[in-house]
């Protein structure tokens, strides 16, 4: 046999071997045993020295050649030896994906807290401040400022909570009108805010009432503040807060503190506007008040009504939340069932 | 207020449906709380006549009775009323009828008798059983002679009719008669009432101030005159009489008592009649009462009279001034002189009155909403003719006016502008001045404004804003615009403190609580758990219930509600957290206690249920601290947070409580609920927290949170030492932290063991040490030279055993 046919026989060998084994550590024995100091094609190469001259180069790169694609196919081979390991390691590593995994702990914001915030944001976005009066209020600011004098009829309609003859839980959240229109400068510019908080009223609870609620006053005083305003901004809030689809409508009503005063309407949310017995079949439910602020308020506040004007309005969240969500029964909300509060988790 | 449509339509062209109008209502006066069809759903129910009659063979009160329906043959009819006779009109309702509260009649027998429908009495037609009068109360209806036989009989009961019921606004006392409601339509529907003054004559033969005297003071009564009438004959009123009261949910009683409801209705003006001959002499004064007297009143009631209550008297109390008439003095079938007096009283006295002795009566709301000045006499006369056409009798000659008062018309000044400035409209002043004319206020154009010239009747109107309200409702909300405010830019965005509030929530929501907002009404005892500090209880001065009767000085014990609330219900895992606001009184004598806001946390139960993979994480006190420290850590208060054991709150766990503190000044405490408390509260062991909010807000803030990370590798060290189990961790970490050195970084407690090989009375406590140096590559000498340092102070103060 020449040297040449040795190297051809070593080759055919070597790639048999290779395409036979199916083991990693086999086939880095075949690779010592065929490409080390040892192996076959280097003691053939130290042949070569034995062969005339002008037939060393061709043998020696035969040799080369040989080694080249040995070593070509050892690598293949790996390749495909490791990536079928790394396939059953994957297959064995499946799991159920549709196993459940909750194992984490979240907490909610209050249903209520999250309208509150809602408004909040919106009224933020439209340059009001956000004021939080007390909770603990004097009845001058709670009633008399709020034009409201002792003897007043409307006393009658807020049934309160006293801590003493003039201490009183607050039954709204307008004091806060009348402590902003003292302080507010109005050299800096307009008065634009939202009073959120709770209120107390001496009302035993049931279904739709509640002794204690949560209020947002909200109150714009300027020099060129109209009606128009005032619709705008609540068309505005009912849109943020319950959605386009729903419209406002103003009904004349009373409070001592604005005039005009509205009652304020949005589309009914059980039928949208088509009549049921939620409505009373009028299509509209009743969600808040609002109107022009009295001159008597702005009066008493020392901002002069013929200078300045503006609109009040005030939206009971606790009302919202029930009927968002189709809640009937206001105690709900303040029983903190666990079930109860983690419903509203889904917040967009 | 009910309204009968048809009443309104004697004054009013009106054709629009019920439903429309009671629309246009709510939308430009006041609310509507329901328009009801009396007739609706109801159904073959006619006129018949009883034509003959006989006693049922197996019964001792049931009537076999023939009646005559306008059909070929009478039908036959089995009836157990008392007062069917032949010749009766009554109410029939034939088989396959319908009648009230959506009743079906159908053919039966009656104890073996045919009968092919029913005789219905009042009630049986829907009519509230408190309305139906007295004579028709224990029986069958029956028409007048001359109905006609074989008609509907819904004409003839007055029901076929609409009744609007109006919800009306302290203000709009005008709209509380049937007149004040017309000239509102009229200004809506831009048409003119038809409203007539009658002629009263008066013929009898002595003068009414030769029959009575009458004094009035006139802070009671600014305006009160008084009539009288002599010989009349009561009886029960007429149908159409009747028909209207009970329409209008007023029970008729007889002549002069539904004449005289029936001018409250039509003028809003509440009318008094005595039977002047059960007067004690001829005097009558409208006066304060005086509280040793007493008054039987028309209700069968005798109630003790205060001095704040006004009276009708003669020689004592005849009426509750505004409220209701006394039994004595009241008109029956026996009456033959009567006198009749109509007034304004005190809107304020008259509401005490009626608060005081719990009598809200159809008198009472009138005048404490107020009665039109104008139309005292005219109602006083009129309800006079109406008598006498009713009881015959004779009026006598003259009104007796003991008060008078001479009220001019309001008249106000406004400009066009001033409107559209305020209304943001663009009304023309012909537009404007026809709005006025149509709500009947005259208007007289000046130079450079106009003054409106409001009447009487509308005593609501006081100042332009009224007038605003005015043009505004009547030229309609849904026209205007929809605008929103300009003028100068303002920046919205929330204060620091309101800020730290709103991460305050998130941050906790974030850690897993929920939040619960609780009541801060509470008992007096749970009021003053958990107190922070010295405070006295702020109670309400007329609590409704002993639930409710003094403010919270903690945020905890509404949780323990809270989560008694759930364990009764099964739901024995409870996060959750509460910000709101406690109430503090340094002294008893300080009555508006001060607020501060404070927040709360509550864990019980497992705070991570077990499920397929994973183990069940229970609550306890290390896990709320946790969650207590990640808030603090948060909120980025600059100072050093310490917890510090604690046994001094009797309302917690004495082994596992701490008080919390920053820069040593107290914040608050975290620990386990005391199981004494716990029980009290029928509640699972429990783990809470409550902090300061305000203090938390005040503290100053680390507000550079940054610090470069070091290029060069640190080095950790581990120590393992053993002490006495007195020892607390913060000792340790105290000695750590001040002989540590500067390239000391960190330090981590790994591992606490006091089981094997740890001598009784000692624990193990485990902690790995991480060494920086920001500057350089740290040298091995140097972290051992600090860790050494460390370890000779270990042993030296806290006699520890390095092992
Ligand atoms: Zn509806």
């Amino acid at each position: 046999m020449t040297l040449r046919e040795d190297l051809t026989a070593i080759k055919d060998q070597g790639l048999s071997d290779i395409s036979l084994t199916n083991d990693l550590k086999k086939l880095n024995e075949i690779r010592v045993n065929l490409l080390g100091k040892k192996g076959p094609i280097t003691s053939a190469l130290r042949g070569i020295r034995d062969l005339p001259v002008e037939q060393r180069p061709e043998v020696g790169s035969y040799a080369n050649e040989i080694r080249d694609a040995l070593s070509t196919a050892i690598e293949n081979k790996k390749q495909v030896l490791e990536d079928a390991a790394l396939n059953e390691q994957l297959a064995n590593e499946k799991i159920d994906v549709t196993l459940p995994a909750d194992h984490t702990l979240q907490g909610q914001p209050h249903v209520i807290q999250q309208i509150i915030d809602q408004v909040v944001d919106l009224f933020l976005g439209m340059g009001y401040q956000i004021l939080n009066g007390p909770e603990i209020e004097e009845d001058h600011y709670n009633f008399e400022m709020m034009n409201l004098p002792k003897d007043h009829p409307a006393r009658d309609m807020q049934d309160t909570f006293y801590l003493s003859d003039d201490i009183l839980m607050r039954t709204q959240t307008s004091p806060m009108q009348a402590r902003t229109l003292e302080t507010h400068n109005f050299e800096e510019g307009p008065l634009k805010m939202i009073s959120p908080g709770v209120v107390y009223r001496r009302d035993t609870d049931d279904p739709t009432h509640s002794h204690q609620f949560h209020q947002i006053e909200g109150l714009v005083i300027d020099k060129n503040i109209t009606m128009t305003d005032l619709k705008g901004t609540l068309l505005t809030m009912t849109h943020e807060i319950f959605g386009d689809k729903f419209d406002i409508r103003l009904r004349p009503s009373y409070f001592p503190f604005t005039e005009p005063s509205v009652e304020v309407d949005v589309t009914c949310f059980n039928c949208m506007g088509k009549g049921c017995d939620v409505c009373k079949h009028t299509g509209w439910i009743e969600v808040l008040g609002a109107g022009m602020v009295h001159p008597n308020v702005l009066n008493m506040a020392g901002v002069d009504p013929e200078v300045y004007g503006g609109f009040a309005f005030g939206i009971g969240p606790d009302r919202f939340a029930m009927l968002k969500y189709g809640v009937s029964d206001i105690r709900d909300f303040y029983l903190d069932d666990i079930r109860f509060l983690n419903q509203f988790s889904k917040r967009g | 207020m009910k309204v009968s449509y048809n009443w309104i339509k004697q004054y009013l062209d009106l054709e629009v449906p019920a439903d429309e109008l009671a629309e246009k209502i709510e939308r430009t006066a006041v609310e509507v709380d329901s328009v009801k069809f009396p007739a609706e759903g109801m159904k073959k129910v006619v006129v018949g006549e009883v034509v003959a009659m006989e006693d049922h063979p197996d019964s001792d009160h049931l009537h076999i009775c023939q009646v005559e329906i306008g059909e070929d043959e009478p039908t036959q009819i089995v009836c157990g009323a008392p007062n069917v006779h032949v010749g009766a009109k009554v109410i029939t309702a034939l088989s396959g009828s319908r009648i009230g509260n959506n009743v079906k009649i159908k053919k039966s027998k009656m104890r073996g008798i045919p009968s092919n429908g029913m005789l219905c009495s009042l009630d049986e037609m829907g009519l509230d059983k408190d309305l139906v009068p007295d004579e028709w109360a224990d029986g069958i209806y029956l028409f007048p002679e001359d109905t006609q036989v074989g008609q509907p009989v819904f004409p003839y009961l007055g029901m076929d009719d609409a009744i609007i019921d109006l919800d009306v606004t302290p203000n709009r006392g005008d709209m509380l008669s049937i007149l004040g409601t017309v000239h509102e339509l009229a200004a809506i529907y831009d048409l003119t009432p038809k409203i007539s003054k009658v002629e009263l004559i008066e013929n009898a033969t002595t003068p009414t101030n030769k029959q009575i005297n009458v004094l009035a003071d006139s802070d009671l009564a600014s305006t009160f005159s008084a009539r009288v009438i002599n010989n009349v004959k009561v009886t029960s009123s007429p149908a159409w009489l009747q028909k209207i009261l009970w329409k209008s949910g007023i029970k008729p009683i007889n002549t002069v008592v539904d004449a005289t409801n029936y001018i409250m209705l039509k003028y809003g003006q509440p009318i008094n009649a005595f039977d002047m001959d059960r007067m004690n002499g001829q005097n009558m004064s409208v006066r304060y009462a005086t509280k040793d007297e007493k008054i039987l009143l028309e209700n069968e009631a005798e109630i003790e009279l205060t001095n704040d209550d006004i009276v009708i008297a003669d020689e004592v109390p005849m009426a509750l001034a505004g409220v209701m008439n006394g039994k004595v003095v009241s008109v029956d079938n026996d009456t033959s002189n009567i006198v009749l007096g109509a007034g304004v009283f005190d809107p304020i006295k008259v509401r005490k009155s009626a608060q005081r002795h719990g009598l809200h009566t159809e008198s009472s709301q009138r005048f404490e909403r107020g009665i039109d000045i104008s139309s005292v006499n005219t109602a006083l006369d009129e309800v006079a003719s109406l008598i006498v056409e009713l009881s015959d009798g004779e009026v006598a000659k003259g009104i007796i006016e003991a008060t008078k008062l001479d009220k001019p018309e309001n008249k106000i000044n406004i400009t066009v502008q001033r409107i559209n400035h305020v209304l943001g409209t663009d009304l023309s002043q012909t537009e404007i001045t026809s709005i006025f004319n149509r709500l009947g206020f005259k208007v007289v154009e000046n130079e450079s404004d106009m003054t409106v010239i409001v009447p009487l009747r509308r005593w609501d109107i006081f100042v332009a804003a009224d007038l605003l309200e005015e043009v505004a409702r009547i030229y309609g909300y849904d026209n205007l615009a929809t605008t929103l405010p300009v003028g100068k830019q303002t920046i919205g965005s929330l204060s620091s403190a309101q800020r730290i509030i709103r991460s305050s929530r998130n941050i906790l929501e974030g850690l897993g609580l929920t939040q619960a907002i609780s009541y801060a009404l509470t008992t007096e005892e749970k009021a003053q758990m958990f107190l922070m500090r010295p405070s006295e209880l702020t109670r309400l001065i007329w609590p409704m219930t002993s639930d409710r009767e003094a403010l919270r000085m903690n945020l905890i014990s509404g949780l323990l509600d809270d989560i008694a609330y759930n364990n009764a219900h099964k739901v024995q895992n409870v996060a959750l957290y509460e910000q709101g606001r406690v109430f503090y009184k340094d002294t008893k004598d300080q009555v508006k206690p001060t607020e501060v806001e404070h927040i709360a946390g509550v864990i019980s139960g497992e705070i991570l249920t077990s499920n397929w993979d994973e183990s069940a994480v229970a609550a306890d006190f290390y896990q709320l601290k946790g969650i207590v420290g990640r808030y603090l850590n948060n909120l980025s208060i600059n100072g050093e947070i310490k917890y510090v054991a604690t046994d001094e709150l009797k309302e917690m766990h004495p082994g596992r409580t701490a008080k919390i503190l920053i820069h040593d000044h107290e914040v608050g405490f975290i620990g386990q609920i005391h199981p004494k408390i716990a029980k009290q509260f029928k509640i699972k062991p429990t783990y809470a927290f409550e902090l300061n909010l305000q203090a938390l807000i005040d503290l100053p803030k680390a507000d550079n949170q940054y610090a470069p990370i070091s290029k060069y590798p640190s080095i950790k060290r581990d120590i393992a030492i053993v002490v006495d189990d007195s020892v607390t961790n913060q000792q340790i970490i105290d000695i750590i932290t001040k002989r540590g050195g500067k390239l000391l970084s960190n330090i981590e407690l790994f591992d606490v063991y006091n089981g094997e090989n740890v001598d009784d009375g000692k624990k193990s406590l485990a902690y790995s040490l991480t060494y920086v140096n920001h500057n350089d590559t740290l040298k091995d000498e140097d972290v051992t030279n600090a860790f050494d340092k460390i370890k000779k102070y270990l042993i030296e103060e806290l006699n520890a055993e390095i092992r």
